[in-house]
């Protein structure tokens, strides 16, 4: 069987995604449960200690195209060469990060390859399958498992003629975990200069406004979330007050977000940031299937609602019924309180 | 030769809002109980290539969407809007396509509408949120794709600027055309209907849907023939049975589950200081905070 293959993205600062290293874990135990190697694909210009930080992941293999044209992304030219190296090495399995980038890139990797794309998956296991139609039995085939249907389904899809499966995931889903801090891989270099054509460059970018994330949600032991129940911008500042007494970070719910409540990268569920805190604390979020899957895995919750009936109070540990502008102030005074 | 702007467009089931009745006993999705919509985001797409209209009144915009017979409500709704004219691809061989034989069914049909100078799409449909479709359709084009575009900052014959909206930021791109653009929610929302379009284009019928209307309109077509909404069959497109539908999906539903989220017994608080105050002592005790 062939490798597993995982498309790494250069963020800004010229270092490697988090999604992507979060893929790399994951696609480690994908290959020890196959038996294959773990191959990374970077296609970027300049990138700092790649090979020292990739390797810990358990990375067999890093194909590296350095050329300045490669960074920033633009579509063309990298898919070009991850072309260049799915063609020659044929693997098994490649994974891509639910990304503006990965988003952009795996789709149109895939229609050149005529292989099968599995959007925003939420979990991947190895399993087999027997098609009665054809009688045929597929060993050790990619599970892809995502929500369908606006997150009402859960769907488990598989790709039983082509190669490579590929699948994207969101930023969270799956956990950053380092393989050795001694693994040792090699390192190939492509020659981008052979692989890159003229055409490759018909969209060129102009001008770039980045801005870093200062918005670290994923990684808060605890968050106090809102949703379109909180009513307004301004009764979101208690939310803030309460996270900045608590050392908490604030998120929201899609509702939230489309109402402008907050800015986008506090979204958390199927379309934002999948969490894990050891407390989640959700104000006036009704709690739909997309919201909730992106959260129910906290420690601890904690739902402050006016509806008894919401949704999300049947996967909290508390329930206080009432309004967010009447609760949280008395949250934060108690906490001032006993905290001293 | 004039400025040739194709919009893809999907009718879906509106996901947003599912009530009760929408998953049946077995845990599938009772189809049914949605109502079918424009996909949100192409209606932003079909604003883009409206305004495009707007500002260059020889361009024209069509409409082309792949579907049931049903689908033909979003031409009519691209009509009333502005939309020069519709296709409909429509035919029991597409039935269960996946991205990657949707995006060849649709480039087919894109190739028939040559020579065009932009496909424009919405970013992603709600019903599968793929986003898959508008950069397969152009890598099957061969011509190049900007994703996410929040704006289109200036278009000639030759050449388009777009901002395109990332997660971390906004970039402004030019590409060469003829090329695909996929448009994100946060382009500006599409149009109303306009009345006058709305009384030209309320009979505007494809043969599917003439056949079972009971009135006999022949005369009024044969007057207005722009009444007449085109539909395309896998045989008008010279499509390759092996590619379309369920053969020509690489990707398979293996299982569908209902979603089970854990059930907690909840604790009820009540909103007194009394029950609030013991909440994040408890909490501070176990040192979840503080």
């Amino acid at each position: 069987m062939n490798n597993i293959f995982v498309y790494c993205e250069v963020t800004e600062e010229r270092s490697i995604a988090d999604v992507s290293l979060e893929l790399l874990s994951k696609g480690k135990k994908l290959a020890d449960d196959l038996k294959v190697r773990l191959e990374a694909v970077v296609v970027g210009h300049k990138v700092i200690d790649l090979e020292k930080l990739l390797y810990p992941y358990g990375v067999d293999v890093i194909h590296y195209a350095d050329d300045e044209r490669l960074f920033p992304y633009t579509t063309l030219p990298h898919t070009s060469v991850v072309l260049d190296v799915f063609e020659r090495e044929k693997p098994e399995i490649a994974l891509f990060g639910a990304t503006s980038i990965g988003r952009d890139i795996a789709p149109r990797v895939a229609s050149a390859l005529r292989c099968g794309l599995t959007a925003d998956c939420t979990s991947l296991e190895i399993g087999d399958h027997f098609e009665n139609k054809t009688q045929t039995e597929y060993k050790n085939l990619l599970y892809q498992i995502r929500p369908a249907f606006g997150g009402n389904i859960i769907a488990t899809i598989i790709n039983p003629e082509t190669r490579p499966q590929m699948a994207t995931v969101r930023e969270g889903v799956m956990k950053k975990e380092l393989y050795s801090q001694k693994y040792k891989g090699k390192l190939k270099k492509l020659d981008a200069k052979k692989i890159l054509k003229d055409d490759d460059f018909a969209v060129t970018i102009i001008e770039r406004h980045m801005e870093k994330s200062r918005i670290d949600i994923k990684n808060s032991q605890v968050i106090i979330s809102g949703g379109y129940g909180v009513g307004s911008k301004e009764n979101f500042n208690l939310l803030f007050e309460l996270a900045d007494i608590l050392g908490a970070q604030v998120g929201a719910s899609r509702a939230a977000v489309d109402a402008g409540f907050v800015e986008h990268e506090r979204q958390i569920g199927q379309t934002g940031v999948t969490v894990r805190p050891k407390l989640y604390i959700a104000c006036g979020i009704s709690g739909a299937v997309q919201h909730r899957a992106g959260m129910d895995q906290s420690a601890q919750i904690i739902s402050i609602n006016t509806d008894v009936s919401a949704p999300i109070n049947q996967i909290a540990d508390y329930t206080i019924i009432g309004n967010v502008a009447d609760v949280l102030p008395k949250m934060i005074k108690f906490y001032k309180k006993n905290s001293k | 030769m004039r400025f040739r702007i194709i919009v893809l467009a999907k009718q879906v089931p509106d996901t947003r809002n599912v009530g009760k009745d929408a998953m049946k006993a077995d845990g599938t999705v009772n189809r049914a109980a949605l109502p079918a919509i424009f996909n949100p985001e192409d209606l932003h797409a079909l604003e883009q290539a409206l305004s495009i209209k707007d500002k260059n009144p020889e361009a024209e915009v069509i409409l082309l969407t792949m579907g049931p017979a049903r689908a033909a409500e979003i031409i009519r709704e691209a009509l009333y809007r502005g939309a020069d004219r519709g296709y409909l691809i429509s035919d029991r061989k597409f039935a269960g396509s996946d991205t990657l034989a949707t995006s060849y069914a649709l480039s087919l049909a894109v190739k028939k509408l040559a020579p065009y100078h932009l496909v424009i799409s919405g970013r992603q449909a709600i019903d599968g949120d793929t986003a898959q479709v508008g950069p397969q359709t152009a890598e099957k084009l061969g011509i190049p794709q900007i994703t996410y575009c929040e704006e289109i900052i200036s278009v000639d014959a030759k050449k388009i600027i777009v901002k395109r909206r990332l997660e971390r930021g906004v970039e402004v791109v030019n590409s060469t055309l003829p090329a695909a653009i996929t448009v994100h929610s946060s382009a500006p929302v599409c149009r109303q209907r306009i009345a006058k379009l709305l009384m030209k284009y309320k009979h505007a019928r494809t043969v599917t849907e003439l056949q079972n209307e009971t009135k006999d309109y022949t005369e009024l077509y044969n007057n207005r023939p722009y009444l007449l909404i085109d539909e395309w069959t896998a045989a008008d497109l010279d499509a390759q049975d092996g590619m379309l539908g369920l053969s020509g999906s690489p990707t398979k539903v293996k299982k569908i589950e209902n979603v089970v989220f854990q059930h907690k017994n909840s604790k009820m608080i009540g909103n007194t200081d009394k029950e609030i105050e013991g909440l994040m002592k408890e909490l501070m005790n176990s040192h979840i905070i503080g």
